[in-house]
């Protein structure tokens, strides 16, 4: 799948995950899925990360809560998650792996780990028979 | 009686739980969604027991995790 984020969005998730730093930092993303196949990010949303280490995020679910209103009353889908790798690459690690239990989300992750030049992927990830796969999806920074 | 999920309103049942309105709408990965009620979150271990009445909204959250290593 293709995938659209706005230059402006990433922008945000940049500067606040490098003020989160060392601790991950995570959001939401919201959009449509358009007909012609495109999934167009039309809203970022930062959250909270309640558990505040460099090595795990958990999304408030308060915050998700009213994001999710948020999206709604906007018309928006939610179509996802994003967090930040302050020391790691931007690939998910087996425990991003064992907690994307929504087959139809796309996470990205935004790598911190090389200063001054983040680096943002987007996966899916599904469970086939009992086994998570991930797979790397186009995302363009539009 | 009608309820809203996700957003959506929708005639159920009278006496639903949480848990068969989780079964009902054919949740993926029950095990890791958060159900909130009219804004409360409910505790998983009451979804067998907690019964849904005229007018509640209700939402689905999948917990959003994870972890570097």
């Amino acid at each position: 799948m293709r995938i659209t984020i706005k230059q402006t969005d990433f922008d945000m998730i940049y500067e606040h995950a490098l003020k989160e730093s060392p601790d991950e930092a995570c959001g939401l993303i919201a959009g449509e899925d358009r007909e012609d196949g495109v999934r167009e990010i039309s809203r970022v949303y930062i959250l909270e990360n309640i558990d505040h280490t460099n090595e795990h995020f958990t999304i408030d679910p308060k915050e998700q809560l009213a994001a999710i209103k948020d999206m709604r009353a906007c018309g928006l889908k939610p179509l996802g998650n994003w967090h930040s790798h302050p020391e790691s690459p931007s690939r998910p690690s087996e425990e991003d792996k064992r907690l994307a239990n929504d087959s139809k989300a796309s996470y990205l992750i935004l790598s911190l780990m090389e200063e001054g030049k983040p680096v943002l992927n987007a996966f899916h990830i599904e469970s086939i028979n009992g086994e998570k796969t991930v797979r790397k999806e186009e995302l363009v920074i539009v | 009686m009608k309820i809203t999920v996700a957003g959506e309103k929708k005639e159920v049942a009278d006496g639903l739980t949480v848990a068969a309105l989780i079964e009902q709408e054919n949740v993926e990965t029950p095990e890791y969604v958060t159900v909130s009620v009219n804004e409360e979150f409910i505790d998983k271990e009451v979804f067998d027991c907690h019964v849904l009445k005229e007018g509640d909204e209700v939402e689905f959250l999948y917990f959003m995790g994870g972890g570097a290593r």
